[in-house]
């Protein structure tokens, strides 16, 4: 009998514990997940005061772990930033919901050729409002190459053994790869996969790392010749070394384009339409251009820019018409996934 | 010669061991952003972290449930190891290898399941569910420091106490708990660390708004860490280390005077 009570009793303890701590849930507030250091903190406050709303704030380090916490449903996000790739995989698998233009009157500030970019992966600009966008280049420093550079095949040139920095993830490894030999980044031709990966295998012995986020502080260091880098990385870098170049090479590159969206089990989607609003406002679209340093897509915030270098530079908002080999990355499909993840691990390993 | 080897020896370990602790303080004091450029002296990443909200709601938060699960821990952990120990051997071997576990499982399997148990028992994640997750996998390092202590203890020495006429609780708060707060603050010590740093089960633990130091540091990385962080881990280290002097120095004292 003793035994039965003390049974029941921890039963009953654990029940009041976990009731306890569940819902809690108020109605006025936002639940943002957006990327790490990807917003003026003045911003958030700002948006408190005006609307009265109260943000929760999150932050995620990589689409790929931002993903499953959304798919888990174990917090009701309300409004997300993931990458123009995620977000096709996001609309293909039903998690988004659409939104409600008329109450995001800003989006007029938007460029049109972002929002025409954005159909890559919103066929129908239902789901994303852009927030950052770049392109991924090849920066190198003045002092330590013979001629300017203008193409990828400098990344397989033999006099710059071991000063070259390479992406450490597939798509953007492969990309470089795939626009070199004049193929689609988004491309799932085996043959022509396994071309790429054969000319990433001979380009190894030449790289002297490969990095994520080091090749900032690695080219600022003079560490290296030349590596492959995002643009917004690039004007950062070039305020701390005056030595270094940034360039679209003329075969063409990835356009990242980084955009808010509504999933579909967010409870205050009329919260997070008007957190999406206050984001394209020019004002604070300029604030936070000028604290994370990617370019915006936001046409009315540029105009905004007081230093004239910043406002024409050629890193932050390069005239993309000049292109027309641009791409942005979409969602592949699992086996296609597991295609390149097989070929990058070649690569890796070889 | 097998002298001039041996300080050798001692020198490398040492500069294994603190180099990077090193390298960290000194960047804490470098006026530049990059770790690639020495920009000159100085001591306002000092004065910005004090300022930045982020960081500091995230070292409360870091210290508020590492205290708190320790605590709880340490409580839940030293009863159960006083069960375990008047357990039969047969009894006793079953329950501490459950209770070892979990320590020896990997985290990205706590975190995940832990995880899937809170949404399944409708919980929405936060401060609850990561002081819970926290709780649970403190126990177990709660109980390997208790037991040893509690094996040392004499059974006699409780059973005379009762004889004399003390309750149970008298008896175990007068004669058996003082034997084995050693093991008791050990684990509790041990605990605390682990609950400090732990980032993977926090990540899945989590929810919105909640930040503690380690998922905070994490977010970072798409930008680069903030020298802030270098200042706030230099902080914590010699915190760390002047606590261990202390605690070092007093007891020899204490010994003189005996």
């Amino acid at each position: 009998m003793k035994k039965f009570i003390s049974v029941l009793l921890v039963a009953v303890m654990t029940a009041a514990l976990l009731t306890g701590c569940g819902k809690d849930s108020s109605s006025n507030q936002v639940v943002v997940y957006n990327w790490g250091e990807y917003i003026d903190p003045d911003v958030i406050t700002m948006f408190e005061e005006e609307t009265g709303i109260k943000v929760v704030y999150e932050e995620f380090e990589t689409n790929e772990i931002m993903y499953p916490k959304v798919e888990a449903g174990a917090s009701q996000y309300d409004v997300l930033c993931p990458s123009d790739y995620m977000i096709s995989k996001l609309i293909e698998n039903d998690m988004l919901k659409e939104i409600n233009f008329d109450n995001v009157p800003n989006f007029k500030n938007i460029g049109k050729q972002y929002v025409d970019m954005s159909k890559d992966f919103d066929p129908e600009n239902k789901f994303s409002v852009p927030y950052c966008w770049g392109t991924v280049g090849i920066l190198y420093n003045k002092t330590m190459v013979s001629e300017p550079i203008d193409s990828w095949s400098v990344l397989w040139d033999e006099q710059y053994e071991n000063n070259i920095l390479m992406q450490d993830s597939v798509r953007d490894a492969f990309m470089v790869a795939e626009k070199l030999l004049g193929y689609s980044m988004n491309s799932t031709d085996q043959k022509e996969l396994e071309e790429c990966r054969d000319i990433l295998v001979n380009q190894k012995p030449l790289v002297q790392a490969y990095v994520v986020d080091q090749v900032r502080d690695k080219m600022i260091g003079d560490e290296a010749a030349i590596g492959v880098i995002y643009s917004g990385e690039a004007i950062y870098t070039q305020r701390e070394n005056d030595n270094l170049e940034y360039v679209i090479p003329k075969e063409g590159t990835n356009v990242w384009i980084d955009s808010w969206v509504i999933p579909k089990n967010s409870k205050n989607p009329e919260n997070a339409e008007k957190w999406i609003d206050f984001m394209c406002r020019p004002d604070i679209a300029l604030k936070n251009f000028e604290y994370i340093t990617y370019s915006t897509p936001n046409d009315a915030a540029k105009e905004l820019i007081e230093e004239e270098d910043i406002k024409n530079s050629e890193i932050a908002f390069p005239d993309l018409t000049k292109y027309n080999n641009l791409e942005t990355y979409v969602y592949l499909g699992e086996e296609a996934d597991e295609v390149y993840n097989t070929l990058w691990k070649d690569v890796k390993s070889e | 010669m097998m002298k001039f080897l041996k300080k050798f020896y001692i020198v490398l370990i040492f500069i294994f061991l603190y180099a990077p602790i090193l390298t960290l303080i000194v960047l804490s004091f470098n006026q530049s952003k990059t770790r690639a450029k020495w920009g000159g002296f100085t001591t306002k990443w000092y004065g910005s972290l004090f300022r930045n909200d982020q960081i500091m709601s995230a070292l409360y938060t870091t210290i508020v449930i590492a205290l708190l699960s320790s605590l709880i821990a340490t409580v839940l952990g030293t009863m159960a190891s006083i069960a375990i120990n008047s357990m039969n051997r047969r009894m006793r071997s079953v329950y501490l290898g459950v209770t070892n576990i979990p320590m020896l499982n990997a985290d990205i399997v706590t975190g995940i399941s832990l995880m899937l148990l809170f949404i399944a028992s409708g919980l929405s994640m936060g401060f609850g569910t990561v002081l819970l997750s926290h709780i649970t996998f403190n126990i177990p390092y709660v109980i390997l420091s208790v037991m040893p202590k509690l094996k040392q203890t004499n059974q006699s020495v409780y059973e005379a106490a009762l004889d004399l006429g003390a309750s149970h609780l008298h008896a175990f708060f007068k004669v058996v708990f003082p034997d084995i707060i050693p093991g008791v603050l050990s684990g509790f010590l041990l605990a605390f660390t682990m609950s400090l740093d732990d980032f993977i089960i926090t990540h899945f633990t989590k929810g919105p708004g909640l930040d503690t130091l380690s998922t905070k540091i994490y977010t970072e990385v798409k930008k680069g860490i903030k020298p802030e962080m270098y200042s706030l881990s230099t902080i914590m280290f010699v915190s760390v280390l002047v606590l261990l002097i202390v605690v070092n120095y007093i007891p020899s004292k204490g010994n003189k005077n005996n």
